[in-house]
């Protein structure tokens, strides 16, 4: 038996504190800002919004894994829903949806209609290679990463280009099992 | 594209209903994103006060857009033309609407005319960063003035703003107090209009 349920994505939201979305996403466009004026590349931006994103990831999944008692994952299916349901909420008051699994359960889509990165935002000409939203990607990376989980993320469909929603593609490379930091004899 | 689909596609971002404001975000998933920002600037820069300037600069395009937002959704448009009314703007629905309380204080300061301070027992943006030593008097509110610097500028009352630890008896940790030094032209102007 599991010492303590697991809450749903709207329980623990309502307990955490928040802040106004909009000062969330006014800060995230004054980075990507900072970022397009220091870089100029817009295909180094995309990957500097992915570092920065796995930086936050890896520290992310702890506060994840404290506040919201979830159970380990049989397998990706349910990591993957886990993403969607609770940890999407928890963090961004949102929820998203899984679809688009491929045969052998690896790969998914993401499905995000809401974003609160994306308020207010356009993409200018001058910009149309960026990934506005790239750091979640690195996020839902760095955060995989460190529950023994190599992933791989792709935008397959982006709000800000034209299309309806935003679509992340994650694709499971590997599982690699949590190695021991001491040798047993020691 | 206007799609058919259940959502109304926008061509032009202009075109799309302002929301009320009251989505929210975690406040850990902020608290991430302006360590980020902070950690990104350091690498960036190779002393204290290129660091402050870099964050009030970001500080500053957020409030740009605070203002542009707010004069729009909570005032109907109309524009602030005196001193006090800018501060006491700043002060409870520029706050209120960032940080979901107003200022704790708006103070004149005594020995300037031009200067006036709004505190804060903990900053919102400072509560989960601490300075190290040799850092000094690096203070991460430097995004905060950046913002305060953003509404004034746009509202045509140019200013120097700035943030400062200010040690207070008894507390562990110091107050934050936002220093705004107006500009000449603004007190003249004030002073002509009486």
């Amino acid at each position: 038996m599991a010492p303590a349920v697991p809450r749903s994505g709207d329980a623990i939201f309502a307990n955490v504190e928040r802040v106004n979305a909009e000062l969330f996403t006014l800060t995230y466009g004054a980075i990507v800002r900072q970022l397009l004026t220091d870089l100029e590349e817009v295909e180094e931006v995309n990957k500097q919004l992915d570092q920065m994103g796995y930086n936050i990831g890896i520290r992310l999944i702890d506060e994840f894994l404290a506040k919201s008692n979830v159970t380990r994952c049989v397998n990706f299916r349910e990591t993957a829903e886990v993403i969607a349901k609770v940890g999407f909420k928890m963090f961004l008051g949102v929820t998203a949806s899984v679809t688009n699994w491929d045969q052998e359960g690896t790969c998914c889509s993401l499905i995000l209609e809401d974003n609160p990165l994306v308020d207010f935002v356009e993409l200018p000409d001058t910009c149309q290679g960026l990934y506005y939203c790239n750091i979640l990607s690195g996020v839902v990376r760095g955060a995989l990463e460190m529950v023994s989980m190599k992933t791989e993320i792709t935008w397959i469909r982006d709000m800000l280009r034209g299309d309806d929603a935003f679509e992340l593609q994650v694709k499971l490379l590997k599982q690699v099992p949590e190695e021991y930091p001491y040798k047993d004899d020691e | 594209m206007i799609g058919a689909g259940k959502i109304k596609q926008y061509t032009n971002v202009l075109d799309k209903p302002l929301n009320k404001g009251r989505h929210e975000v975690s406040l850990g998933a902020f608290a991430y994103l302006f360590s980020e920002l902070v950690q990104y600037n350091q690498t960036q820069v190779d002393n204290i006060g290129e660091l402050e300037r870099r964050l009030e600069d970001a500080g500053y395009a957020v409030g740009t857009r605070v203002l542009e937002l707010l004069c729009n959704r909570e005032k109907g448009n109309r524009r602030e033309t005196r001193l006090l009314g800018i501060l006491s703007f700043i002060h409870s629905t520029v706050w209120k609407v960032l940080f979901g309380k107003v200022a704790d204080s708006l103070e004149k300061g005594t020995e300037h005319e031009d200067e006036y301070m709004i505190s804060e027992k903990e900053l919102l943006v400072n509560r989960f960063i601490s300075i190290p030593k040799d850092m000094g008097s690096f203070n991460c509110g430097a995004f905060v003035a950046g913002v305060v610097r953003g509404v004034l500028d746009n509202s045509g009352f140019p200013a120097v703003v700035t943030a400062h630890f200010v040690p207070v008896e008894g507390q562990q940790r110091p107050r934050t107090t936002i220093l705004i030094k107006f500009a000449e032209e603004v007190l003249r102007r004030e002073a002509r209009l009486g």
